[in-house]
């Protein structure tokens, strides 16, 4: 079907230019390997608990950088958590902005901080972005009747 | 009237090749993530979220194994090294220091690749060390090494594989010591 195949090509290019912008890494590729028709919606579940925890984090590093004196080993423990879990599923951009910000913890380094959660969020917004539109694609293909192409 | 020849036959589990791992990490992502990996691989998977979890399931294990119940028995346990409370290296030691429990080969998860961390990890009895984000080909490896050391019960400190591979937190190292045996 001309629509299907069109849904793919669309696919592919998008992912391909994922992988490109340096967004997602091999590791995405390794989820989507752990999918099957026995847990078919295994990736999307895995990266809801990464949007649900990223906000969290998020929350928590804005309020910890806000208070009068800077708990900066609590900092990096949350750093360290979104470092984990954006590696977990591939969200390479979001994964070196973390490694950035744990230098600015050890330097106890404020406005590197404040500088590191700004550009974290802005990361974290756009990876969600993508991958939201990405498994919106994924729908569409489903619903027209066709299959998911497969990443090398 | 016939002799009842009735021979009680040993029905062979069906898990009876099936080894059981604990898993323990902090991180609900990594949990799902390592659950996965290792129910594809054919384990039978148990997760925890803290190593003091990992205990009492492991005393729990202890337990049944007295009245011969095998179905809890753990084959091998798959620990993340940093979390809160007990980290992974603690429950290492713990678990090597417990007549009952230090002949489970423990395997580390780590983010970080240092090398004093992943020689004090080794030199405390740990299987393996394996580098996050953990790949299906790091738990078929896990799972070769397990198998033979299950099958031919060669001690667990014969064989040291460490993965490296360079990530943004790659610290100059001297060469990899791998111990071939």
């Amino acid at each position: 079907m001309a629509a299907v195949s069109q849904l793919q090509r669309q696919f592919i290019e998008y992912t391909t230019s994922l992988y490109n912008e340096g967004y997602l890494d091999d590791q995405f590729t390794q989820l989507q390997k752990l999918q099957d028709e026995s847990n078919p919606d295994f990736v999307v579940e895995v990266v809801s608990l990464f949007f649900e925890d990223s906000e969290k984090l998020l929350n928590n590093l804005a309020t910890a950088l806000q208070q009068k004196i800077v708990d900066y080993k609590q900092v990096d423990s949350h750093v360290h958590q979104f470092k984990g879990s954006s590696s977990s599923i591939g969200a390479q951009r979001v994964t070196t902005v973390c490694v950035h910000f744990r230098n600015y913890c050890d330097e106890q380094n404020l406005d590197g901080c404040l500088r590191c959660l700004q550009q974290l969020n802005h990361e974290y917004i756009l990876v969600r972005n993508k991958l939201e539109a990405l498994f919106r694609l994924e729908q569409q293909i489903l619903q027209a009747g066709g299959s998911i192409p497969m990443m090398e | 009237m016939d002799t009842m020849n009735v021979c009680c036959n040993q029905i062979t589990p069906s898990n009876s090749k099936e080894l059981h791992v604990l898993a323990v990490d902090d991180s609900n992502i990594d949990r799902k993530v390592i659950e996965r990996l290792l129910k594809i691989s054919s384990f039978k998977v148990t997760v925890v979220d803290s190593g003091s979890r990992a205990l009492q399931y492991l005393g729990l294990e202890q337990e049944s194994n007295s009245t011969h119940f095998d179905d809890l028995k753990v084959n091998l346990i798959i620990t993340d090294y940093s979390m809160p409370g007990m980290t992974g290296f603690e429950l290492l030691k713990k678990i090597k220091n417990s007549s009952t429990l230090k002949q489970i080969p423990v395997v580390i998860m780590s983010s970080e690749n240092i090398l004093t961390r992943i020689d004090r990890c080794l030199e405390e009895g740990a299987e393996d060390y394996l580098l996050k984000p953990v790949k299906l080909s790091d738990v078929t490896r896990l799972k070769d090494s397990i198998l033979k050391t299950e099958t031919t019960g060669i001690d667990q400190l014969q064989s040291c594989r460490i993965k490296r591979k360079r990530n943004d937190d790659w610290l100059p190292q001297p060469a990899p010591k791998f111990a071939r045996l």
